[in-house]
């Protein structure tokens, strides 16, 4: 396996690895937009349950935490996604 | 000798042998090397997310302790006399805790206000301006309305807390303290 987790059983080397990379580039690329995003709602979702938390409502916040973890998992969900890709590529 | 996968690896195209030196001693594989960084800040990111449930973790745990501490209503308290203060007059007194400075204003004969003295911006505190009916925070010139407590200008986007009034006998008591999101 090569030094950033890439297997190289195969033996077809830097072309190989290459050209899966290529493959599985717009794939990387539209993971990480949908984890940014999903980032930007927890950061959003963190505020604004900050915001209720001093302002004296406290009913929010177990509610922002479900849906925060919600985001956490389909973002782990998402990583290994991508990591299964490579791997089965 | 170039090896053919030395020259496709190559992110001009161009064959090694026209490559700068530097390439040629030290050849990257431009789009391997994209990959690998889109990839970690994926994963980077995947850990921010985790850190912000993390904080939502720690909003939530401290709504259990607050509960317990009690909001709102609480232990009526002397804090002044009527005639203690004129028409216009304020007075600083600490409500619930003795850490928890408060603000009391007679903004008429039988009107008593007060509310929590720390700025809901960043928690300076704020000083009265009766004539103007206003509050003013040096700190960052935010402005709260005299009669509700809300912001007007400035940064703060919260009211100040509100401290429950009861007037008996001549005298004011604090009775409990409403935080507030509008």
């Amino acid at each position: 396996m090569s030094r950033d987790g890439t297997p190289e059983a195969s033996g077809a080397g830097p072309l190989r690895r290459r050209a899966v990379r290529e493959r599985l580039g717009p794939v990387v690329y539209g993971i990480l937009s949908i984890v940014l995003i999903l980032a930007f709602m927890q950061l959003w979702l963190l505020v604004a349950t900050m915001n209720a938390y001093l302002g004296g409502d406290h009913v929010v916040a177990w509610p922002a935490l479900g849906a925060s973890i919600i985001c956490l998992l389909l973002n782990l969900g998402l990583l290994r996604y991508l990591y299964r890709l490579e791997w089965q590529q | 000798m170039p090896n053919q996968s030395l020259r496709v690896l190559t992110p001009d195209g161009r064959p090694p042998e026209e490559q700068p030196r530097w390439r040629q001693d030290f050849p990257i594989d431009t789009a391997d090397d994209n990959y690998v960084a889109r990839r970690d800040f994926t994963k980077f990111m995947v850990l921010i997310s985790a850190s912000f449930v993390a904080g939502q973790g720690w909003i939530a745990l401290k709504t259990l302790t607050a509960r317990k501490n009690g909001n709102g209503e609480g232990s009526a308290r002397a804090i002044a006399k009527v005639g203690e203060l004129a028409v216009g007059q304020t007075a600083v007194f600490t409500y619930p805790g003795e850490h928890d400075t408060c603000l009391l204003v007679r903004s008429a004969e039988n009107e008593f206000l007060a509310y929590g003295n720390k700025c809901s911006h960043l928690s300076c505190a704020v000083i009265p301006d009766v004539k103007a009916g206003k509050l003013n925070c040096p700190c960052h010139h935010g402005v709260f309305d005299l009669a509700t407590g809300r912001p007007l200008a400035g940064p703060p986007r919260r009211p100040l807390s509100r401290v429950l009034l009861e007037v008996r006998d001549g005298t004011v008591y604090a009775t409990g303290v409403e935080e507030r999101t509008v």
